[in-house]
């Protein structure tokens, strides 16, 4: 049973499918039923951050080791962790229309996605710029060693030191101390290991896939 | 290694006195900025604007200043500097050389824009500090992707590109704070974000000391 945590992740999404839309939710002002977006919004942020934590743990690994298949490892990682943080972003807007009024609102921690969103393209479009291979892989990985602390200050510092609409935030409780219920504990968590596990699912793939090109092309 | 760093500034300096044509590029570039700004604004009353304006200029000033620092080495030129240097020299003296550098043009250019514009800032200590740890924050910043930039083999384009995302965190503190040092806010209200920027200078010069070797091999 090498593959029962794929098992798991089918399993564990169903629940977050069916249970996530028929459990019970507290009954509470404004956010009515699009609380049950917990379960699809902050989800992606835990997928999108255990990505970029994988992707910068590789190029770490690729500048220390100079293996090319740890920078095949990075790269796809942070193309999974783009497109949860993407999909972060779209879930976070319809909600925030929603409940706040507007799609787009000037809150730190959208801006902190926005900009992270910002750095991982600008890492695309540095990969895409050399042929070279090792040369691309290098320069790769050394940026987004360098900017990803630079990224962690952005979402995890700035949005405590200013107001926020996002609960947990300057002056706003937290979402775990009146509105999350046991209820809704027993999806949240397991909505969380379902769609990690998917990403990684889809990265792995995705990094075999990229290892077959190659040896195809060679 | 502190003589050697010192060397190596100085050489920067008599570099960039011998071809005077770059330094006075950069001046009548923010000169022809500002004149701009002044144009079309004539006058600014908002505090918020003059503010966002005067970073921005200082931003675009600092992309185009610090672009050369690595872009207009030749390769004979960095081969010559790595079989004498260790790396973490060179972009140690780099950043230092590009910090004073752009703490003077920052300077020129709020005595410029304080004529042209007006100088609502009331509280200069802190405006002054803002600027000294600012400046320093984007040369860190701005040298190692000149670095990066350098090696993908790209226009300057490329500066703006890398840059301004991972710059963004630094720049919103600084806005923060010299809006507050504009308002002429009690001292201890900034601390936190003096903090802060203070540590932020500290952490990406160390995070281009670490990386910048691996850059370097070739």
């Amino acid at each position: 049973m090498k593959n029962w945590w794929k098992i798991l992740c089918v399993l564990l999404l169903f629940y977050t499918l069916i249970a996530g839309f028929l459990m019970p939710i507290p009954a509470l002002p404004i956010l009515n039923e699009s609380i049950r977006n917990l379960y699809f919004h902050v989800t992606m942020w835990f997928g999108m951050i255990i990505h970029m934590i994988v992707s910068m743990v590789y190029s770490i690994k690729y500048l220390s080791k100079n293996d090319l298949r740890k920078d095949v490892i990075a790269e796809q990682f942070a193309i999974t962790g783009m497109v949860f943080g993407i999909a972060g972003l779209l879930t976070g807007m319809i909600w925030a229309k929603n409940t706040w009024g507007a799609y787009w609102v000037n809150d730190t921690k959208l801006n902190g996605a926005a900009a992270a969103m910002l750095i991982y393209a600008a890492y695309f479009i540095l990969r895409g710029s050399t042929d070279e291979e090792s040369k691309r892989a290098r320069i790769s990985a050394v940026y987004l060693v360098f900017a990803f602390p630079l990224m962690l200050v952005f979402i995890y510092v700035l949005p405590r030191m200013t107001d926020s609409l996002h609960p947990g935030n300057g002056g706003n409780p937290a979402f775990g101390k009146y509105d999350l219920d046991n209820n809704m504990r027993l999806v949240f968590y397991p909505a969380i290991i379902a769609w990690s596990l998917l990403g990684v699912w889809i990265s792995t793939i995705r990094v075999r896939i990229k290892n077959l090109w190659k040896q195809a092309e060679e | 290694m502190l003589q050697q760093i010192g060397t190596l500034i100085k050489k920067e300096w008599l570099l960039e006195m011998r071809a005077k044509s770059s330094l006075a590029g950069i001046l009548v570039y923010i000169f022809s900025s500002l004149f701009i700004s002044y144009l079309s604004f004539k006058q600014i009353v908002d505090v918020a604007t003059w503010n966002a304006l005067f970073w921005l200029l200082i931003l675009f000033t600092a992309v185009n200043a610090i672009a050369k620092s690595f872009l207009s080495e030749s390769r004979g030129v960095q081969l010559f500097y790595y079989s004498l240097l260790s790396p973490q020299i060179v972009i140690i003296s780099k950043i230092i050389y590009n910090g004073c550098m752009l703490f003077m043009l920052a300077v020129f250019t709020w005595f410029f824009y304080g004529i042209f514009l007006g100088n609502p800032v009331q509280d200069c200590v802190t405006f002054m500090i803002t600027l000294f740890l600012g400046c320093f924050g984007m040369s860190s910043v701005l040298s190692m992707i000149s670095a990066i930039a350098s090696r993908a083999g790209q226009q300057s384009s490329f500066m703006a590109i890398l840059g301004f995302p991972v710059l963004l965190p630094i720049l919103l503190i600084i806005i923060h704070l010299s809006k507050n040092a504009i308002d002429g806010l009690n001292f201890n209200t900034n601390l936190k974000y003096i903090t802060l920027l203070l540590s932020m200078n500290l952490m990406v010069p160390a995070l281009a000391f670490i990386l910048f070797p691996y850059l370097w091999r070739e």
